[in-house]
């Protein structure tokens, strides 16, 4: 298991020398030199100019540069926001909670409802039930999810009123942020009501996002499972008399998970981008908002920083998900 | 992985019939399925609508009707035959815009997937054929692109070059190209070893030769799969970079940029938005059939014998 887990570290490492590099010429490629880049329109006397570069190490040759920012992210300093003057490392720690916690639910709801629909799909197979189901992930897996947002918006928000436009907690309740999990922090806080509110604002939010990967999973778990019910043990599985529950729950589930699982790990990396456009669409205080901000603001420091720390946090869910693949199969340890 | 027939040596035959014979073989498979046929009459019906948007658009995309603006489609009360999707804030015709955002999504769509597949499958090949530390430096490269979600790296490219269409789309190729990538270099050192490619360097062949005319035909297939499904997603990435202000700008009328324009006027005309969302995801749907019907009739694993 440790042997497996160095292994992958591993081979981690050139990639994250690899986002480290993007990062730090992310800021060098901006059109002119940095300083004029931070100062903007309001532009600086030469002496100043000549000054800030000094501070900042940009009058350095470029590779004791690279080597200095390494350094600092090696650190954890990832620089300082231009906008609020805050360490970038602290604004995104503050923000990741929210879209953990819209990423959870997201993934919940697509696993909950996928795999029993792939499965429902599988046993089905060439079924109007197969069939519809998989019209639908097609449908599903070909959504504008920007656009989803908005229809959803237009109908249980608007003409429904079934559930609040954006945020995450109304403004009535006062809950103190204690983990950051917005479902976690008003349970544990003596407001009436207010675990229901932050539930209702979250219904939404998740189902966008989550659309893509349930389709997804919906997909895989079927194909995944018409492989397995092919296979021998299934065959001897049925013959012995078992059960067709027992058969599908215990003998070919189990197998099928394993491809299950990659395709759960995989759909990190398209969560966190739809994260980007799910929470600009509901106004969701997270770290897809923060960066589509900073971009804006010309927030650059943040943008780099922001960069790399989602890069990393997609590494080591991807680290953990290959670590769990390893546990449920474990002739890939060897 | 290989091509869709089982050609003996397709250096010695690769006669005009057996290309026939392909072509007709590739034809039988995909027919068989009704749905990747639909996928595809609507794509053509859609890439015509583009060509020929000059004609068939009912009024000019920027003309604005001021003393008509947010009428609702011809169907709905107060709706006009002559605006028969309705009408944005500026009285400019939606269907007409629709129309003429389809030769915008289609052209990024194309223009994505022929710079990430030329310089995917170029590098691929180039990885794959040569091996040793040229190998290792592509391939880290492309891992450090696909660390970063793609839409996530398009943003931090366009925020570097610019927000406009151009860039949107040079930002999604870019992060579309490792896919690329790795499916030409796996094919490569598939194909490496085979008979055929010993042969033809034997025979003297030189490395380019080696590897765009011996080698490159015979990985097409899966490169083929990867360009259709590239196409679909691309047209989403774009749409959304549009959405998001980083990609096409206003009065340009790419779907994505619709969308964004017309949000604020999305609960009193709920028209403006509604039907340019159903253009992105009917595109994309058609596309994403037809990806799927090519990818089972080029898969000879999949095929019955």
């Amino acid at each position: 298991m440790f042997k497996f887990l160095f292994k992958r570290l591993l081979v981690l490492v050139p990639v994250f020398f690899g986002v480290t590099l993007v990062a730090f010429g992310f800021i060098r490629a901006l059109p002119g030199d940095p300083v004029e880049v931070l100062a903007g329109e309001r532009g600086v006397t030469p002496e100043r100019h000549a000054e800030l570069m000094a501070q900042l190490g940009f009058d350095k040759p470029m590779w004791q540069q690279y080597l200095s920012y390494v350094g600092d992210v090696l650190q954890g300093d990832l620089g300082t926001s231009l906008i609020t003057n805050r360490p970038v490392v602290e604004e995104f720690f503050e923000l990741f909670p929210a879209t953990a916690e819209l990423g959870l639910c997201a993934i919940l709801f697509a696993i909950l409802l996928g795999i029993p629909a792939g499965i429902i799909a599988a046993v089905k197979r060439g079924s109007f039930v197969d069939q519809g189901i998989m019209s639908l992930s097609l449908v599903g897996y070909s959504m504008p999810i920007f656009w989803w947002g908005l229809l959803l918006i237009i109908l249980f928000s608007n003409t429904l009123n079934l559930t609040p436009v954006s945020g995450r907690l109304s403004f009535l309740f006062d809950v103190e942020p204690v983990t950051g999990f917005m479902l976690v922090d008003t349970l544990l806080s003596d407001e009436e009501g207010s675990f229901w509110n932050a539930l209702h604002h979250l219904v939404l939010p998740s189902v966008v996002l989550g659309t893509i990967p349930l389709a997804v999973i919906a997909r895989q778990t079927r194909s995944a499972m018409l492989e397995v019910l092919s296979e021998d043990y299934v065959r001897t599985a049925k013959a012995k008399g078992l059960s067709p529950v027992r058969v599908i729950a215990v003998h070919a589930l189990r197998n099928a998970m394993i491809t299950v699982i990659t395709v759960i790990g995989l759909q990190v990396a398209v969560l966190l981008a739809g994260a980007i456009l799910t929470e600009t669409i509901f106004g969701w205080p997270g770290i897809g908002k923060w960066i589509i901000f900073s971009v804006f603001s010309r927030d650059y420091f943040a943008v780099q920083g922001g960069l790399l720390l989602i890069a990393v946090s997609v590494m080591a869910v991807n680290l953990i998900v290959d670590l769990l693949y390893g546990l449920i199969n474990p002739r890939i340890l060897h | 992985m290989t091509t869709t027939t089982a050609t003996p040596s397709p250096a010695a035959t690769t006669s005009q019939s057996v290309r026939q014979q392909q072509w007709r073989e590739f034809w039988f498979y995909f027919s068989a399925s009704k749905t990747a046929v639909a996928g595809l009459v609507f794509l053509i019906g859609v890439i015509l609508v583009a060509l020929f948007a000059d004609f068939i658009s009912p009024h000019l995309p920027a003309e604005q009707y001021r003393e008509f603006a947010e009428i609702p489609p011809a169907w709905m009360e107060g709706g006009q035959m002559r605006f028969f999707l309705g009408t944005d804030y500026a009285g400019r015709d939606m269907l007409s815009r629709i129309i003429h955002g389809a030769r915008l999504s289609l052209l990024a769509g194309c223009i994505v997937v022929l710079l990430s597949a030329s310089i995917g499958i170029f590098l691929g090949l180039v990885a794959g054929f040569k091996g040793g530390w040229v190998e290792t430096i592509i391939m880290r490269v492309m891992d450090t692109i696909m660390a970063v979600p793609g839409l996530l790296m398009a943003l931090v490219l366009v925020a570097l070059l610019g927000p406009g269409l151009l860039n949107a789309m040079v930002a999604i190729a870019i992060t579309y190209t490792p896919s690329f990538v790795r499916l030409a270099r796996a094919s490569t050192i598939n194909e490496m070893n085979r008979d055929y490619v010993t042969a033809s360097r034997v025979a003297g062949a030189g490395p380019l030769r080696l590897m765009f005319i011996s080698i490159l035909p015979n990985c097409m297939a899966p490169l083929i799969v990867q360009g259709t499904l590239s196409f679909s997603t691309a047209i989403l990435d774009t749409a959304a970079l549009g959405f998001l202000g980083m990609g096409a700008q206003a009065p340009l009328p790419e779907w994505g940029t619709l969308i964004a324009e017309n949000r604020d006027l999305m609960l009193s005309a709920p028209w403006t938005v509604t039907f340019p969302g159903i253009a992105i995801l009917l595109a994309v749907l058609a596309i994403n059939l037809m990806g799927d019907g090519l990818r089972d009739a080029l898969d000879p694993k999949l095929k019955r014998s």
